[in-house]
């Protein structure tokens, strides 16, 4: 097939218009040539014998008549052993190896391998000669940090195949055929560890999509007690600036019991990646004791490098997630912030002159939302082997405000909403995600009724400081303010976490579930209290105790201790006891 | 030798039109007309049809006027002859001084990669409490002043920049008013400073258009020295200014508007100007204050709320004082620990009594009574407005924290601040105390 050209016709900010004669694909990739530069573009309408498309670089200096080269193939990412503790930008070119080539700036025009081309890998076969294969099914292995990293048949390889010869136990380069396979038409094909797959197409080479039960365990208290997320499931978390959206995001990528992570920086700040990108690799990771760095993939594209390359970004991260389930492992993706991704293509939509919607997002944003959180799931495969991608996005609604239409699109397609409120965080409650406005779909690690009994106990509490703000601590009985009471402590010494406190910045799910316990006691206990001072200096002198437990170690002589002395000044104080 | 063209198609606000070809995005003409020269840069490319935004405005170009390609996009020169100067928005000198061409760069050029950025660890002195102390500026951190008309915003501007311990100033001035920008000037001058400072300066009696290239050229000639080991701070005032000249392009352009008014792009534009605030890893680094007044004092508006997920924090400047509430410095968990060992306990106490204070002034303003702590609470925060909060205070980051001390042993008790009893023991000034605490209790 001859190579398709084009020629520049029109130029408006990342848009190219250019004319073309013959055969071009939506989506597909293109080549705007200019001297040596090759910016790489990507086909986003076609129009009689124009086509529209948009660059993943800076436009500058381009010109009407300029040669566009075709591709035929749409815009994708090379999966193989190698993804995992890379950093990469929305395109998976490679950060820290594009620094090495180029210095303090990122060039344009310039693509790397994005698995380092000539590195070897010590692959051990699993499928035998005459093997009936199909895609997603396994080839091989190679060990890939802590992991067993499976070789695939690709994704795009439709129907079966006959395992027509298959190469030894040795090391081979990601690129070096390990495998020969058969069709039915009888036409043979070479496999190597690392194949292609259009981003923007959700990997379906698995038997069935299943209901995601099981828990994930962030360590966050407040989400995995009460606003839960389920491996396989989605949630997003919408807040204003300075909200701890971003540290929520971290401590999850830290924490969460998962076996890869992969965070999508989309357009935010520079500086917040690099904290991760420099510190990653120096935390150990709490369940294996190897670099955290070791389970994460990193794509950054920060909010100043290029609009179109932040549009791909989140699809870049998706199909790597994506890759990883097929090998039956738990994945789950972090996403910040989707509000950004959607302003991309709000850019885009302005530029193609289409008719806008609310805010000017495009009238497609719901439906481009859902797809992509439905690229979440448990999956069975194959083998019958079970993996999850989860999804969690964060979302940066304009001056806070819920009710706009990125906030209102995701909140109709997650399983769970953790709503960070401006109240919260100026009060410095953090995580500051609101317990009486977030929800979830999914089921929490704790017994529902003890959730219904703390969640109504709250909602009471909130009520009577409504009231209280009118009429005064005078006016309020003693039992409602008690109420009031328990409802504060809930909040401060289970609500409220630490991020910065090593102890406190993860609570384990037995040490969850145990503390639940002693909450609901202390909930439901009923006091020996007349007056109100009475009252707030015992709850005080709780609050302290418990959020000094908090700090001590899970289940060591210390926190038994702790314990004791949190129990007998409950007795002191409780009735009948 | 560049091709003329003499044929102006269409003048819609400031965006001309013209035929021609061979030109390149975003690449500068010069247009004459009968005012003079203008330079105009390409903003749309379709077919023949070229755009060209004029810096000097639209006014008076005529269909016959001369336009004159140059070939090559926005430069400015970059030399260490351009210290002291003054420039426009276009880049030439405005104090009547000589041009300035050698060196010239390109500006709006390629963002940094995020690998090679480090971990910002150093704090910028600016002998002012309310940053030094509460909330520390950190090389390399971009950080927006909101504010509101009236408030002396520049003049903060001004302050620090004669104070922060940086090799160099650039200054960006857009749509300033020319009384501020020539007080900036005598106030740096005044102070020494000039002669280590840089102003391109679009005033608001210029074309708007001019006002749209003067972050680019700021931060432009910054990256340079930056990259030569030179730590920079960059001021820009006011950036609502610039994001307005943006709205007016975008809807001459007849871009759809995203939210009043304002191109779906604002996010964008603002985030690649603030991000070139960088720690260049082995070199020198730049940091970013920008004022950016908030309409209606209306921190949702577009621009504050955008700014303000772009940038890592944000001062509020109220009633001529740096508001501790809300104001915030991202970076400061950064350099905090390192100062004294007293600065964090100080930082949060002070905080937590002034917040009490404000309460108790709440209560006292409604007739409340006022019980011995609230008289102790109000003691504190008149001290603490006029020794920590009132930008007339200038003293380096020791003294302010000395002083903190001093005004909290003036109004408590040490265990009424709820400081950690080792700090006190070791900075609780014993002998004021006693006679203070007296006197102060006499008084009230």
């Amino acid at each position: 097939m001859t190579q398709q050209t084009g020629k520049i016709t029109g130029i408006s900010g990342n848009m190219l218009i250019v004319e073309f004669e013959g055969t071009i694909t939506q989506n597909e990739v293109g080549y705007a040539v200019r001297g040596n530069e090759r910016l790489k573009s990507e086909v986003i309408r076609i129009q009689g014998n124009k086509a529209f498309l948009q660059v993943f670089e800076s436009t500058k200096g381009l010109s009407i008549g300029d040669q566009v080269e075709f591709t035929s193939e749409l815009l994708s990412v090379q999966l193989g052993p190698g993804l995992l503790t890379q950093i990469y930008d929305g395109l998976q070119n490679p950060l820290p190896e594009l620094a090495e080539e180029h210095g303090f700036f990122l060039p344009r025009g310039v693509v790397l391998d994005p698995l380092g081309g000539d590195r070897e890998w010590h692959f051990t076969p699993i499928a035998k000669k005459g093997d009936v294969v199909r895609a997603g099914d396994y080839l091989g292995s190679v060990p890939e940090t802590q992991f067993k990293h499976y070789i695939m048949v690709p994704f795009d390889f439709q129907g079966e195949f006959t395992v027509e010869s298959i190469q030894p136990q040795r090391d081979y380069s990601v690129k070096a055929t390990i495998a020969t396979v058969k069709d039915k038409k009888g036409q043979t094909h070479n496999l190597a560890m690392q194949f292609s797959w259009p981003v923007k197409l959700p990997v379906q080479a698995y038997k069935e999509k299943i209901l995601p039960t099981e828990p994930l365990v962030t360590k966050v208290r407040i989400i995995d007690t009460f606003f839960p997320v389920a491996k396989g499931g989605t949630y997003c978390i919408p807040g204003p600036f300075g909200a701890g959206k971003t540290v929520l995001q971290q401590i999850t990528s830290r924490y969460a019991d998962v076996d890869i992570v992969i965070i999508a920086a989309c357009g935010e700040r520079a500086g917040e990646i690099v904290e991760t990108m420099r510190e990653f690799p120096e935390l150990t990771d709490p369940k294996t004791g190897r670099s955290l760095m070791e389970r994460t993939i990193i794509i950054a594209n920060t909010s100043s490098m290029p609009v179109a390359a932040r549009e791909a970004s989140v699809y870049t991260a998706t199909t790597l997630g994506e890759y990883y389930r097929q090998m039956g492992l738990n994945v789950l993706l972090l996403a910040d912030s989707t509000s950004r991704w959607a302003q991309a293509m709000r850019e885009l939509s302005g530029r193609l002159e289409e008719i806008p919607g609310e805010e000017a997002f495009p009238a497609y944003l719901e439906s481009r939302i859902a797809e992509f959180y439905e690229r979440a799931g448990l999956i069975q495969l194959n083998n019958g082997e079970q993996g999850s991608l989860t999804i969690g996005g964060t979302v940066s609604p304009a001056g806070g405000n819920f009710e706009e239409p990125v906030t209102q699109a995701t909140l109709k397609v997650v399983g769970a909403f953790h709503g960070l409120s401006r109240a919260r965080s100026d009060a410095r409650r953090f995580p500051a995600i609101d317990p009486l406005e977030s929800w979830s779909k999914y089921k929490s690690i704790v017994p529902a009724e003890m959730v219904q009994i703390c969640r109504d106990f709250l909602v009471k509490g909130s009520d009577v400081r409504q009231m209280m703000m009118v009429v005064g601590e005078e006016g309020t009985s003693i039992e409602d303010f008690v109420v009031h009471l328990k409802s504060e402590l809930l909040d401060s010494v289970y609500l409220q976490q630490n991020a910065f406190d090593k102890v406190d910045a993860a609570t384990s799910t037995e040490r969850q579930q145990f503390m639940m316990e002693k909450m609901i006691s202390i909930l439901q206990a009923e006091f020996d209290l007349t007056e109100k001072e009475e009252a707030r200096t015992f709850f005080y002198d709780l609050r302290q105790r418990i959020i000094d437990w908090n700090f001590i170690e899970w289940n060591t002589d210390e926190f038994k201790k702790q314990e004791q002395m949190i129990d007998e000044l409950i007795k002191g104080k409780v009735k009948n006891a | 030798m560049r091709k003329v063209y003499n044929k102006v198609i269409s003048v819609a606000g400031n965006v001309i039109t013209v035929k021609a070809s061979g030109v390149g995005y975003e690449e500068l003409a010069e247009i004459t007309t009968r005012r003079g020269k203008s330079l105009a840069q390409v903003i749309k490319l379709e077919d023949d049809l070229v755009s060209l935004q004029v810096f000097a405005g639209s006014r008076g170009v005529s269909t016959s006027d001369e336009v004159r390609f140059l070939g090559h996009p926005m430069q400015v020169a970059f030399s260490e002859d351009m210290l002291g100067r003054i420039f426009t928005g276009s880049g030439v000198p405005r104090d009547g001084g000589p041009e300035i061409t050698e060196n010239l760069i390109e500006i709006g050029g390629p963002s940094v990669n995020p690998a090679k950025r480090i971990i910002p660890k150093r704090m910028i002195r600016t002998n002012i409490p309310m940053i030094d102390v509460f909330n520390s500026l950190v090389a390399s951190q971009k950080l927006p002043i909101f504010s509101v008309s009236g408030e002396p915003y520049n003049e903060l501007l001004a302050r620090i920049a004669l104070q922060a311990e940086v090799d160099m100033i650039i200054l960006g001035g857009i749509g300033l008013k020319f009384d501020e920008y020539m007080k900036f000037r005598n106030t740096l001058e005044e102070g020494g400073a000039l002669n280590r400072s840089i102003f391109f300066v679009h005033t608001a009696a210029d074309p708007v258009v001019e006002g749209l290239m003067v972050p680019d050229l700021a931060l432009a000639v910054a990256e340079k020295f930056a990259l030569q080991g030179k730590e920079v701070l960059v001021l820009l005032t006011d950036m609502t200014n610039f994001a307005d000249s943006l709205k007016e392009i975008a809807i001459t352009m007849e871009q759809v508007p995203s939210n009043r008014g304002y191109p779906g792009d604002l996010y964008s534009q603002l985030a690649s100007r603030y991000e070139k605030a960088v720690d260049f890893e082995g070199a020198g680094a730049i940091t970013t204050l920008a004022v950016t007044t908030m309409p209606g004092d209306d921190v949702t508006h577009p621009v504050p709320d955008n700014t303000g997920f772009i940038t890592e924090g944000q001062f509020y400047l109220r009633n001529g004082r740096i508001e501790p509430f809300g104001s915030l410095s991202r970076l400061k968990q950064q350099v905090n620990a390192d100062t004294r060992k007293d600065h964090r306990a100080i930082m949060d106490g002070m905080i937590q009594l002034y917040a009490q204070y404000l309460e108790t002034e709440e209560k006292r303003s409604m007739g409340f009574r006022m019980s011995p702590w609230d008289d102790k609470l109000l003691k504190y925060g008149k001290l603490f407005e006029e020794g920590m909060m009132s930008l007339s205070v200038n003293i380096p980051l020791e003294g302010a924290l000395d002083r903190g001390w001093s005004i909290l042993s003036q109004c408590f008790k040490p265990e009424e601040t709820g400081l950690r009893s080792e700090l006190v023991k070791e900075f609780w000034p014993e002998t004021v105390q006693a006679e203070e605490l007296e006197a102060a209790e006499e008084t009230v």
